[in-house]
């Protein structure tokens, strides 16, 4: 089986965020990145599949030259090999135009599984997986807890609301968008480290797979948030702190 | 022009979302002065009795990505609307964007406010986990699809009246569905009901280690809480299921909502902002938890946890 899994790098979780002087965006000068947790999870499911069925995994990712370092762990853990999509204006770009990127450089690959994560952590919008599978011509599946193949079909345990799931059975080749927490994730070897600098890193640009986007989203502008709620924060010692928020859940919440 | 809003509804069950979006779509039509749909694959008695132009009814089918794109394909380009609204639900997430693909259409996902300038939308996004937010228009040609995040509008600001309800036969044929979806189930019965406990203490990422959550299992304790956590902690497989608070958990409303070292994505807060009274303790001033609670600890939580449990016991005592 070969399994294409479309991953994304993002600024670290921890990272402190400025908004940059363009209001655009963030301010990424001092930032590190890191793979986006659900792919993670996505690549991951990817190697397993491989490890029990055979085949590939291909890396797939959209991002500038930096995003070569999430790339080359992703070798690291185990991809085969990588196919970068150079473009530096990949976190401006819509899901529509970066789905057809990814797309593009997908279909070209002819794989007989796509995985990548439901959402990212910074645009947030959960939709780059559906998408493709749309311009793809695949079925797909959404939130997924669990897939196990079947003779030319796969069959997944898709996440819905409220603690329910439901399996559902599809034809291949398709698409499928993972949920965290599906496997457990592993570390790079220090002999996957190694391998990954002999694996191959194909680069392709919107122009060599043919692809224009003509934007669809205009950015107004990049904020932080107003708090709906203003909190009573106590930030002075521990001990200080915890006493306060004590007397005040005694006597004005009045639950202990 | 017009505002065609999707409701969405499982086994005759309305989704609620359904209705936060509905008033979205009235303010909206409002404010623009153009006329407000509504459309369901299911029955409409419920969607009749609110002030509309008209609610669109398609025949039920089981749900699939395939057959619900196909259906409200159909019924978009009948339509022609200006604006198309979505609850975001799983469900949504499942379809909308593929719908809005087929019409070469980008869409605006988990939107949490819209607002009409200059005759056109202005729409709000959070980014990065809810620590930024982003205003954007939609450009281009072409119906605009937009999903509203729950709890973005409220469902009791729903306008009452009558609409006429008008059944649309889609032409979808039932090879249409790449997908086989069997009958949805639930792991297994819960020993644990958060959604009936008053007080919750909530630990998330920030506990770091397994072996820590027993801190926080003791201030539980002592303030005679259960205890919740977020995603991350489930997921590492350091608490069951049945203790996860969120949009894939349980949904929550103590009286006192205690989160500790959660730093707030709005797939935790969806599960507890209803609670009464929250409590945030986190090391990160910026966390978007803070914005939620009503009294907040900035602090390293393995020094504030055991002071406060030393406090409560001192209080109790």
């Amino acid at each position: 089986m070969k399994i294409l899994a479309a991953i994304k790098q993002v600024p670290s979780r921890d990272s402190s965020l400025r908004v940059n002087s363009s209001g655009q965006w963030i301010e990424d000068a001092d930032l590190t990145y890191e793979i986006n947790e659900p792919d993670a999870y996505a690549l991951e499911e990817a190697l397993q599949l491989k490890e029990k069925h055979g085949g590939e995994v291909v890396a797939l990712c959209a991002g500038p030259a930096r995003a070569a370092q999430t790339i080359r762990e992703a070798l690291a853990k185990g991809a085969d090999r990588a196919i970068h999509i150079e473009a530096d204006d990949v976190d401006s770009l819509d899901t529509l135009a970066l789905s057809k990127l990814l797309a593009a450089a997908a279909k070209a690959e002819n794989p007989d599984l796509v995985l990548t994560g439901l959402q990212s952590d910074d645009l947030g919008s959960g939709q780059t997986g559906v998408v493709m599978a749309e311009l793809l011509g695949m079925p797909h599946g959404t939130i997924i807890m669990a897939v196990e193949k079947q003779d030319g079909s796969i069959r997944v345990k898709r996440e819905l609301e409220d603690g329910w799931f439901q399996h559902v059975t599809m034809s291949l080749p398709a698409v499928l968008t993972i949920q965290s927490g599906i496997n457990k994730l592993r570390y790079a070897t220090l002999m996957g480290i190694k391998k990954a600098k002999t694996k191959e890193i194909k680069v392709v640009t919107a122009a060599s797979l043919g692809v224009e986007c003509t934007p669809q989203v205009e950015r107004l502008k990049v904020y932080v948030p107003g708090r709906t709620k203003q909190a009573q924060i106590f930030d002075g010692p521990a001990k200080e702190s915890a006493a306060k928020l004590v007397e005040k859940l005694k006597f004005e919440v009045r639950v202990i | 022009m017009s505002i065609l809003v999707i409701l969405e509804q499982a086994g005759g069950a309305w989704h609620r979302m359904g209705w936060e979006t509905l008033a979205a779509g009235q303010e909206l039509g409002a404010a623009l002065g153009v006329a407000v749909s509504a459309a369901v694959i299911g029955e409409a008695r419920e969607a009749a009795t609110k002030k509309l132009d008209r609610v669109y009814t398609l025949a039920s089918v089981d749900y699939t990505a395939d057959a619900y794109t196909a259906a409200y394909e159909q019924l978009i380009r009948h339509l022609n609307p200006k604006i198309v609204l979505f609850p975001h639900t799983y469900l949504v997430r499942d379809f909308a964007p593929k719908l809005a693909t087929r019409f070469g259409r980008a869409m605006a996902s988990d939107v949490i406010k819209c607002r009409v300038e200059n005759g056109g939308l202005v729409l709000v996004r959070q980014l990065f986990q809810g620590k930024l937010n982003m205003d954007l228009r939609l450009t281009g040609d072409g119906p605009q699809f937009i999903s509203l995040q729950a709890g973005s509008y409220r469902a009791e600001a729903l306008q009452d009246g009558t609409a006429q309800v008008e059944p649309f036969t889609a032409n979808v044929s039932s090879d249409v569905a790449r997908q086989k979806p069997e009958a949805p189930f639930r792991e297994a019965a819960r020993a644990v009901d958060l959604t009936t406990a008053e007080l919750i203490v909530s630990v998330g990422r920030g506990i770091k280690e397994k072996e820590n959550i027993h801190i926080v299992e003791e201030l539980a304790q002592v303030m005679g809480a259960e205890l919740a956590a977020s995603r991350p902690i489930i997921d590492s497989g350091w608490l069951a299921m049945e203790r996860q608070v969120g949009s894939s958990g349980q949904t929550v409303s103590p009286k006192v909502y205690m989160a500790v070292g959660i730093s707030g994505a709005i797939q935790h807060l969806v599960g507890m902002k209803g609670a009464k009274c929250i409590v945030a303790i986190n090391k990160d001033a910026n966390a978007p938890i803070f914005e939620v609670a009503d009294y907040g600890i900035v602090g390293d939580l393995f020094e504030v946890v055991p002071a406060l449990i030393e406090e409560i016991k001192k209080a109790k005592a």
